[in-house]
């Protein structure tokens, strides 16, 4: 079965034809329709921005397995059937042990509000797994790790390190759309499950 | 169209929650106005947004942008029984708050005002945090928006019980799941991509 065939969000949070919960989401039929056409333009559209759909794989995987439970399997399993694509797996798989914490935290502009602060882990890449991924990923999956725990670090001094890696702005875009929307589609699917078990 | 905008003083920076309207500025280059293709615009939806740098970024990528915001729209103006508007907002503004997004949180704290007619409330959800004692309904949609938001995701069957207790019918729990999800989506790009400004 091609992963055009059936709702994305219906099986990540394994919603049966006909269910209570078809019925209920079928209410919104323009939100239905719009979280799975951005599925489509993340991850089944041709490329325009200069993100390789393997690169797309990678980076979904890799918020997935940072958020744990069910939908790490569906990207994973997709990445899979890219060339190299079983490697990358495993390879993401043993990166997110170390990867895996508590969000959100972070810094808050100085002030008032400096004493809601809060640290927590700033994801690195080892020598071994920078040259196993590439510059180019790696960079990109210690961006991810700040967007997925702790967004509110960001700053504009972030994107040196991506523009030097060889992203662009277009890809960043794109790069940065993929973790908000895996960020949005783990805790749909996972509010839902929960609303219908 | 240059780096301009990182050269910006700090001191214009918002370091409060507020229900004031922000500017923001964006840290990579957006698409200047004149050069938005057709296709650029159809990702906007609503071409007043064309003013906007924080759309405009985003229009670097047209196809996911205009399915983006028409699931925005759906979510929180889609009002065909469900979630009244101000609970929408208010989890917007929740789930905001506890990622820390000043920007995000001032637009739907404002919502929530407009909608609500409680001001004061909602100013206790951005001055207090995400533990404000407002009501048990409110409480309990701003705990559930928070469980939701958390990595891991706390979110769970007894956060649905206290809402059914509190007479949120299905859809309308559907619809908050929604909003606080959308806004894990939306704080995440407000947040990178650039920051808030005080006008």
């Amino acid at each position: 079965m091609s992963i055009q065939d059936t709702d994305v969000l219906d099986r990540l949070a394994g919603i049966a034809a006909g269910s209570a919960l078809d019925t209920l989401r079928r209410e919104r039929p323009q939100t239905r329709d719009n979280v799975q056409a951005s599925y489509e333009a993340l991850f089944t559209a041709a490329d325009e921005t200069g993100i390789a759909q393997s690169e797309r794989l990678v980076v979904a995987s890799f918020v997935a397995l940072l958020h744990g439970g069910p939908t790490a399997g569906h990207y994973l399993g997709l990445l899979e059937a890219q060339p190299n694509g079983v490697a990358l797996a495993a390879l993401l798989r043993g990166l997110s042990e170390h990867a895996r914490t508590s969000g959100p935290y972070g810094a808050y502009p100085a002030g008032p509000l400096s004493s809601e602060d809060a640290p927590g882990l700033i994801f690195k890449i080892e020598a071994d797994g920078r040259t196993a991924l590439g510059e180019r990923l790696a960079t990109a999956l210690e961006h991810v790790h700040q967007l997925v725990f702790h967004p509110r670090d960001a700053k504009a001094a972030d994107f040196a390190p991506l523009k030097a890696a060889g992203w662009s702005t277009p890809a960043i875009v794109t790069l940065s759309q993929i973790v908000a929307y895996l960020s949005f589609q783990i805790r749909a699917a996972h509010g839902l499950r929960v609303l219908g078990a | 169209m240059s780096s301009t905008t990182l050269d910006r003083p700090a001191a214009t920076v918002p370091n409060v929650f507020t229900q004031a309207e922000l500017g923001w500025n964006a840290w990579l280059d957006p698409v200047p106005e004149e050069a938005l293709t057709e296709r650029q615009k159809q990702g906007l939806v609503d071409i007043a947004r064309a003013k906007s740098p924080y759309f405009r970024l985003l229009a670097h990528d047209p196809d996911i942008l205009r399915s983006r915001t028409l699931a925005d729209k759906d979510i929180f103006y889609n009002t065909k029984s469900g979630l009244p508007r101000a609970e929408r907002e208010l989890a917007a503004a929740a789930t905001s708050r506890s990622n820390g997004c000043i920007y995000c949180a001032s637009v739907h704290a404002r919502f929530a005002t407009t909608f609500s007619k409680r001001r004061e409330d909602v100013q206790r959800l951005l001055d207090e945090g995400v533990g404000a004692d407002i009501d048990p309904l409110w409480n309990a949609i701003i705990e559930a928006s928070v469980a939701l938001t958390a990595t891991p995701i706390a979110f769970g069957p007894e956060h649905v019980g206290k809402l059914r207790d509190l007479g949120l019918d299905d859809l309308a729990i559907s619809d908050l799941i929604h909003s606080a999800a959308f806004f894990n989506w939306a704080n995440r790009l407000m947040l990178s991509l650039g920051e808030p400004e005080i006008d």
